[in-house]
């Protein structure tokens, strides 16, 4: 059987076990189609959510992100940052949003702030943030169709779309759940398998998380090795390697952890648990499932780096012909990701890190986990496994996504605001069509993807962590924080977030139109764009408790609201 | 549900609660932040196996060290609740 033919099995088999999953779990009521009736258990919900959390860009990009882009250790923003989170999250914010009891987060900001502006600000925060991070999951799976299934990247992107829309329109928050619980297990035995494979043949150690610490078959530290190869090739050593400055990876990690906090599509899945208890033990687990890939995606870095290295150069001083270049290394040409340019036509490829005498131009990100099972001569099943892997993470979170989305809409615009009058059924209804909407909006985002597609998933931490979390947090931990405070704090933080990407990005990301141009030294105190979300946080917090001073206290019921979300029972 | 708690057990358990958070707070902070960002070169020169330690708190340890906070947490909380008689019934 040909490569093509055993993915088209191994992803027809995955999609297929989606399709029985919706069926058997039909969501027939809102507190169903919401919060899954709130009878998960939280071991499959600390699953589901790791599944809706891990996306194509944690899966697909984030290995090579740490390896190529950020040389090793300055990637290390990525591994903290979206771990970290879910401490905070598991103390500050799940167990009291739990205890609170109904379906989504802008309703919690809305009541507790007494006022329908702060809820439909919330709203539109909400909006901004994952429609953001949307984009780059129906990216994702066109992508993933169209490398490993030879489709073109619209049959891709329709096929996905068609999955999405029959789980999540049907089944909601429940069929949402259980696909979730199926796409972890996919996913991650497709990220490890490789992983295990590399780490044996590198270092004889079968656990990849040993095997980055571990030695080659010449007796050298691994890791060692690379610092040095590294440094020959005109790099930067790859255990020191700093992003930017240490206040840069700082802010860098902060913005991270407190926008994973303050994102709604994960926040929503500790409202299907039974309990406040359940809450707190679902994000340890949610961590432990996440942490899986999280502690191998660095061993895949730089093993995979070495990799290519090494057979970049097979013999020391001695670069790689071009005619004997591998096959594998033919078919990622053929894709783009990879791309060489013989500059002094001698024959052979030699990678150093000044661009004037490197001639392998293009070694993009995605290769890493792309490659990894080719370049490790791997069978054909661990190849298709990946494609379904890739394919399983993106859908999964894009299927979160569009839940937080659609919700909003029917639940916080729709019942909670303009019409309070519609029923039960109405309401299950009007959620099934904004689904179907919010499912058609994604899919148009992905075909037409707007200029500012690329690169915004980090953005859209940024401003969860400038908007949602000041607004939760000061929600549940003060209580005389009024609602002209938290409004004003999250505009403000939103806003000072969005102008300073813009300014330095351009206008709704159009290159051209940044007034100060991307330059690190018109950096405020050498912060970059995607890590400035702790700044507009501090705004944010800032801000809202200066005009609660000025602003006369909350009503009686909103303290009798927050004493009730503190304690478990009564 | 239904059953009154008196306002004393529900400022115990929100004091006691805050102080849970101030100390693993600290210890979230020092994981990461501390040992993997602010003072990793000083930790860089320990060797620990083939990892240099300030490297492998930022990209191994802290992670490990999230796991282990989050589970502190949500075991203490249960025990607190348990003593002030706080216990949510298993639904």
């Amino acid at each position: 059987m040909s490569l093509t033919e055993t993915t088209y099995w191994v992803v027809g088999a995955s999609f297929a076990l989606y399709v029985v999953i919706a069926i058997r779990s039909r969501a027939s009521t809102t507190q169903e189609f919401y919060v899954a009736g709130k009878g998960i258990h939280p071991i499959a919900n600390g699953m589901a959510t790791a599944a809706d959390w891990m996306s194509a860009a944690s899966f697909i990009s984030m290995a090579g992100l740490i390896g190529l882009s950020y040389n090793g250790y300055g990637g290390s923003v990525f591994l903290m940052g979206w771990t970290g989170g879910y401490v905070l999250l598991a103390m500050l914010i799940a167990p009291y949003l739990r205890k609170y009891g109904k379906f989504t987060v802008p309703e919690f900001i809305g009541d507790r702030y007494y006022s329908n502006t702060a809820r439909i600000v919330a709203v539109l925060c909400l909006i901004i943030c994952s429609v953001t991070y949307v984009i780059g999951q129906m990216k994702g799976i066109g992508v993933a169709f169209s490398r490993f299934l030879e489709t073109d990247y619209e049959t891709g992107l329709l096929s996905g779309m068609v999955i999405v829309f029959f789980y999540a329109v049907l089944g909601g928050m429940k069929g949402i759940t259980y696909t979730q619980i199926a796409q972890f297990c996919v996913l991650i035995f497709a990220y490890t398998v490789p992983a295990i494979f590399i780490s044996l043949q590198l270092t004889g150690q079968p656990i990849p998380q040993l095997g980055l610490g571990g030695t080659l078959a010449d007796g050298s530290y691994l890791l060692h090795k690379l610092d040095h190869i590294l440094l020959d090739l005109g790099f930067q050593e790859y255990t020191t390697a700093l992003r930017g400055s240490t206040l840069n990876m700082a802010a860098f990690t902060a913005s991270l952890m407190i926008g994973t906090a303050g994102l709604p599509h994960v926040i929503i899945r500790f409202f299907t648990v039974p309990t406040v208890r359940a809450a707190r033990t679902s994000a340890g687990w949610a961590l432990v499932f996440i942490a899986i890939l999280y502690t191998t995606a660095p061993a895949v870095a730089a093993m995979a780096r070495l990799n290519i290295i090494q057979i970049l150069e097979p013999e020391a001083g001695q670069a790689l012909l071009i005619e004997e270049r591998p096959t594998w290394f033919k078919n990622w040409e053929r894709t783009g990701l990879l791309e060489i340019d013989d500059k002094n036509g001698d024959g052979r490829i030699q990678y150093h890190a000044d661009p004037e005498r490197n001639e392998l131009v293009k070694l993009d990100n995605d290769i890493l986990v792309l490659a990894n099972p080719e370049i490790a001569n791997l069978p054909n099943w661990v190849i298709a496994l990946v494609a379904a892997g890739g394919l399983a993470a993106a859908l999964s979170t894009a299927a979160g996504l569009l839940l937080a989305i659609s919700s909003a809409i029917s639940h916080d615009l729709l019942k909670r605001t303009l019409m309070p009058q519609i029923t039960e059924r109405q309401e299950l209804m009007a959620s099934r069509i904004a689904m179907s909407l919010a499912v058609l909006g994604a899919g148009y985002l992905g075909l037409n993807p707007p200029g500012f597609a690329a690169g915004t998933v980090a953005l859209a931490f940024g401003l969860a962590a400038a908007s949602l979390f000041p607004a939760l947090f000061l929600g549940i931990f003060s209580q005389r924080v009024t609602r002209e405070g938290a409004i004003l704090g999250m505009l403000s933080g939103i806003s000072v977030t969005l102008i300073y990407v813009f300014q330095h990005k351009g206008i709704m990301f159009i290159p051209g139109t940044s007034f100060l141009g991307n330059l690190s030294p018109n950096w405020f105190f050498g912060i970059e764009p995607n890590a400035f979300g702790v700044v507009g946080a501090m705004v944010n917090f800032t801000v809202t408790l200066i005009v609660t001073r000025f602003t006369p206290a909350p009503p009686e019921e909103v303290r009798v609201l927050v004493e009730r979300v503190r304690v478990p029972i009564s | 549900m239904g059953t009154p708690v008196s306002q004393q057990t529900r400022d115990l358990y929100w004091r006691e609660n805050r102080r849970l958070m101030l100390i693993l707070g600290f210890f979230w902070f020092v994981v990461s932040l501390g040992c993997g960002v602010l003072w990793v070169e000083p930790l860089n020169r320990i060797q620990m196996g083939g990892f240099k330690l300030g490297f492998w708190f930022a990209q191994q340890g802290a992670i490990y060290g999230f796991i282990l906070l989050t589970f502190i947490y949500a075991l203490a909380m249960a025990r607190l609740e348990k003593r002030l008689g706080l216990e949510e019934p298993d639904a």
